[in-house]
């Protein structure tokens, strides 16, 4: 009688649910959570970025129950934040204090404190390393030891927690499209249902916490034809942001710990008028995303602008892009499709069988 | 489980949500925006009613949870066993023992009583959404009782079809103000939330939505004069196991003979039902 018998539905979970742990035991391997933290950054910046919940043990630990599945793991995130209490904001905090593991800008050769070029895949050659097939805890050690022992290579002429903003050079000479400095309280959209029109601070958390994979392909979309925002990157940051909170009848802000981001501000020319003449300016775009997540936080500076332009494209259409961006939303409706859904096909067959039978009056 | 609080919301989430249902409570069928928190089971498999339910249950309830009619549908056995393994509460797959009762797609045969809360699980709160996909503008129509959208909708299947072609979530004129879905339960269940003995309330987790419809409030399906509402109909067909015609039915294939034949969809009620004549244990 299929998956819905009139009774046994019980007994079929538990067995496979039996199964799913039985799969990720079978072959008798074991790697431990700390292995998967010390390892798998790029899979932890990204499930934390999605799940927007910044602790890399508990990315680790839904990395190893996932069995490596990205889409699961931010789900168990997402469902674990759900039980926390969240008891306090943190105070306003400046990328300019970010302690700047790499730092680049495609707008200018030289910029003050120089190219960071840090940590990246970006000058690697995608090419399989064979040698990674066999490597044994005793070469990561002897690996490890080899660049310990390096010498350190130039330091930054400026001091790393305290990089000016690329932007800061262009800002000085009045080509950016000035805005009042806005400090006021963002909308939370883990509190408050979102509704439209939307703030800007709303739009930032849903494209923050959105799935990497529909942010870039939004992004490119909005490249390639269907938006007008055609940036330049001026500045991708990354590196560990100090976070503070301020208790209510305190004024002493408090260090709580710092997060690792990534901080792109794109330039995007613009029309502005001065004085009654048409000018070109600079905006700005804004992307940033809990961990290292370079595309991501490029494709978000380009929606953040796009949406707010609205235009008559999907990318700058903020219903559009907002309301289909999150993981944990699409993929659970999607696939919610597997339930049974017999009631309403039934009632859907009774119709469509009683059309066919009598037919339709010819118009 | 022990490592969660109880009923697996924090405190403030569950009153956030108790107000926000309250405000549905007092305007009939009005969508109210609640920040739907992220659930242990799928967005889309039933966690607008499941943050109801968490924010209602208390330690005395009596739980029931159905699936397109059945207690033992995956999905049920989930949810049920979500709530349990959180509250502890004790479940039943009786309606009339229930306190509380989590449905997707069906409300029960057994009529429900003034004691009673019925939660709706929905996937698509907006009856609008069908003719218009920007939500600031469904919300602007809704504010003006402007319905010619639905009415329009309607009209053109009759045109196309000679009869309305929308099954399951046949929108509703709740109080003679909001035009509501009902969640895709079947035309066949619509009557049974007009007038209600019981609190009927909906849940949209994915689209973050509460609404409601409290007891014995005006509930009519969207009809012409001309071409009145009609529920799904089973002519000259009976559940082959109890015999019974006025309910709904699952069309079934006998796995050797290839015959079709229907049996009750409400699985609890056919239990119950056979057990009252003595005959036991449906399978």
């Amino acid at each position: 009688m299929g998956y819905v018998a009139v009774t046994g539905g019980q007994e079929a979970i538990e067995a496979s649910l039996q199964h799913l742990s039985y799969e990720r035991l079978k072959d008798g391997k074991f790697i431990d959570v700390q292995a998967l933290k010390a390892t798998m950054r790029g899979f932890l910046d990204q499930v934390m970025s999605e799940s927007s919940l910044y602790s890399e043990n508990l990315a680790a630990l839904a990395m190893k129950q996932s069995e490596g599945n990205v889409e699961e793991a931010v789900f168990l995130l997402r469902a674990h934040r759900s039980t926390l209490p969240r008891l306090y904001y943190s105070t306003v905090t400046d990328a300019r204090e970010m302690f700047v593991q790499r730092r680049i800008s495609a707008s200018f050769k030289d910029i003050p404190g120089g190219q960071i070029l840090g940590a990246s895949h970006d000058y690697l050659h995608r090419l399989l390393d064979f040698s990674l097939m066999e490597e044994t805890e005793a070469d990561v050690l002897a690996k490890k030891s080899e660049f310990e022992q390096m010498e350190v290579p130039e330091k930054s002429s400026l001091p790393l927690d305290h990089l000016p903003k690329v932007m800061d050079y262009l800002r000085n000479e009045g080509l950016i499209n000035e805005f009042p400095l806005n400090d006021e309280e963002p909308d939370d959209v883990t509190k408050e249902s979102l509704t439209f029109p939307s703030s800007r601070s709303e739009r930032l958390q849903i494209l923050t916490r959105g799935q990497t994979g529909a942010i870039n392909s939004l992004g490119y979309a909005g490249l390639r034809g269907y938006g007008s925002s055609h940036p330049n990157v001026g500045e991708v940051r990354v590196g560990y942001q100090p976070i503070h909170i301020a208790l209510d009848d305190d004024e002493d802000e408090y260090y709580i710990g710092s997060i690792k981001l990534t901080e792109v501000e794109s330039f995007i020319p613009v029309n502005v008028s001065e004085n009654g003449k048409e000018v070109l300016e600079f905006d700005i775009g804004y992307g940033a995303c809990f961990g290292q997540n370079e595309t991501k936080a490029i494709a978000m500076s380009i929606l953040d602008h796009a949406l707010e332009n609205p235009e008559n494209t999907p990318i700058h259409d903020e219903e559009f892009v907002l309301l289909q961006v999150d993981t944990v939303e699409s993929t659970g409706f999607i696939s919610h499709l597997k339930l049974p859904h017999y009631v309403t096909f039934q009632s859907k067959l009774e119709q469509v069988r009683k059309i066919k039978r009598e037919g339709v009056p010819n118009e | 489980m022990n490592k969660f609080p109880f009923a697996f919301l924090d405190e403030q989430s569950k009153k956030e949500i108790r107000r926000a249902i309250l405000k549905g409570v007092a305007i009939p069928g009005y969508q109210v925006p609640f920040a739907s928190r992220e659930m242990p089971i799928g967005r889309g498999w039933g966690t607008g009613g499941l943050q109801i339910t968490l924010a209602l249950v208390g330690k005395e309830d009596v739980l029931k949870v159905i699936d397109q009619g059945s207690d033992e549908s995956v999905n049920a056995v989930n949810i049920k066993k979500l709530v349990q393994n959180t509250t502890g509460v004790q479940t039943t797959i009786h309606t009339s023992e229930a306190t509380l009762i989590q449905s997707r797609h069906r409300i029960p045969e057994v009529p429900l009583r003034s004691d009673q809360i019925l939660v709706l699980q929905v996937p698509e709160p907006e009856p609008l959404r069908r003719v218009e996909r920007s939500e600031f503008k469904t919300k602007q129509l809704h504010a003006e009782k402007e319905y010619s959208g639905a009415w329009l909708w309607l009209f053109e299947q009759i045109m196309r079809y000679n009869q309305t072609t929308q099954g399951a979530d046949y929108p509703v004129l709740v109080h003679e103000r909001y035009v509501m879905n009902p969640s895709p339960i079947p035309r066949f269940d619509n009557p049974k939330i007009n007038d209600s003995d019981a609190l009927i309330l909906f849940g949209a987790g994915r689209e973050k939505k509460i609404y409601a419809v409290p007891p014995y409030t005006k509930v009519e399906s969207l009809a012409f004069d001309d071409y009145p509402f009609e529920i799904e109909k089973f002519e000259g067909k009976a559940c082959k196991v109890t015999g019974l015609t006025n309910v709904f039915l699952d069309e079934m294939t006998d796995e050797v003979t290839g015959e079709t034949y229907y049996v009750c969809n409400d699985t609890s009620f056919m239990q119950e039902y056979l057990e009252k004549r003595g005959t036991v244990n449906v399978r």
